[in-house]
């Protein structure tokens, strides 16, 4: 199993859960990883990075073999006003949200066409569907994923590989601390389910998509929290 | 890589290609076997295929990474995944770049 940005946040989350569970995780993120785990394995690379990401999913492929299941979770996200935002912020959104999760669909995808079978999440956000002020080009560069992500699916189906889309609400992790609390309190009440997100909802997720008997179930997204 | 070994990779993942996603014409392949356009023996999902497992085949029995979709393969005036014997050819320059990179 492939999980990208695992050094923190959900994605180690992720890593620590299914290293747990026996799968054999490999993880990436730009920093080392702090932690070690029987069962898991780091690569420091940038998911915008071609090069890299090519060698880290070739480095798999030669020792494992074969990649069952891809979570695309490594993002960056710069919270500003459209009218504050320069552009190298905004290319650096798109290329690490958008073609990291490209680069990595195309090169694992590959790789599990060799056994017909594979299973790819690609990370998205409640903010896109919300259309949440302040969160313009992040916002649209998850929606950009789940779109590529219904069409991934079209594209592989035939290889029994599944492509789907998890949004999750807002979840106390770096990525959302510099967030003002009352902007979450709002989108907070905004939801069905009236709280925060927590790990165990993202996981929770990710295991209907990725369990073998998921099969038939393919270019879909699921927000927690109500949002559709 | 020489050619004759890329043609034998070539011609190999063809004949893969053309028992899934081939329109029936099974038969001889050689070098002038047309794999892109009127007249190929492939569909455009077949072509995807063909490509990946030529990919795939470099490197698990020649150790080989590499990608032949390239930006630069791709914006070609004429493809390079015409015929057999011009996609041998373009897997031994594929290489000879990466090689020197
Ligand atoms: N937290 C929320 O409220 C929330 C809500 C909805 C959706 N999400 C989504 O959930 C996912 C995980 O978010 P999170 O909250 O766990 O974020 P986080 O705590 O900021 O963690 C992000 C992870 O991605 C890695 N990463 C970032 N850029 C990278 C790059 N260019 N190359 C390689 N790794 C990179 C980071 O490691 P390095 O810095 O070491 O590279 C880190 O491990 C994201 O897709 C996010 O959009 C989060």
């Amino acid at each position: 199993m492939v999980i990208t940005g695992t050094s923190k946040g959900i994605g180690r989350h992720l890593a620590e859960s299914y290293a747990g569970e026996g799968y054999l995780v490999e993880g990436c993120s730009r920093r080392k990883a702090d932690f070690q785990l029987p069962g898991y394995t780091h690569h420091e690379l940038d998911v915008a990075n071609e090069r890299q990401v090519k060698a880290m999913i070739s480095n798999v492929s030669r020792r494992h073999g074969r990649i069952d299941v891809l979570i695309n979770n490594a993002a960056v996200a710069s919270m500003n006003h459209v009218l504050l935002t320069p552009a190298d912020a905004s290319n650096r959104m798109l290329e690490v949200n958008v073609t990291g999760t490209m680069m990595f669909c195309r090169d694992a995808a590959k790789v599990m066409i060799r056994r017909r079978y594979g299973r790819i999440v690609n990370f998205t956000t409640i903010v896109a569907p919300i259309a949440l002020a302040g969160e313009a080009v992040y916002a649209a560069s998850k929606a950009a994923v789940v779109t590529f992500t219904r069409i991934l699916a079209h594209e592989v189906g035939q290889w029994g590989i599944t492509c789907n889309s998890f949004g999750a609400t807002p979840i106390m992790t770096d990525m959302i601390r510099s967030v003002p609390q009352d902007k979450i309190d709002a989108v907070v009440k905004g939801l069905a389910i009236k709280r925060l997100g927590s790990l165990a909802d993202c996981k929770n997720v990710c295991d209907f998509f990725i369990n073998p008997k998921s099969d038939n179930i393919t270019g879909q997204v699921v927000y927690l929290g109500g949002i559709t | 890589m020489q050619k004759e070994v890329a043609l034998d990779v070539v011609l190999s993942c063809l004949r893969n290609a053309m028992e899934q996603f081939g329109n029936g014409q099974e038969g001889a392949v050689g070098t002038d076997t047309v794999i892109v356009g009127q007249s190929a023996v492939l569909d455009s999902i077949g072509l995807v295929s063909l490509i990946v497992d030529i990919e795939q085949r470099l490197e698990a029995d020649h150790g080989i990474a590499v990608t032949l979709a390239s930006e630069k393969a791709m914006s070609q005036r004429s493809s390079p995944f015409r015929t057999c014997g011009v996609l041998a050819e373009h897997v031994c320059s594929i290489i000879a770049e990466e090689q020197t990179a």
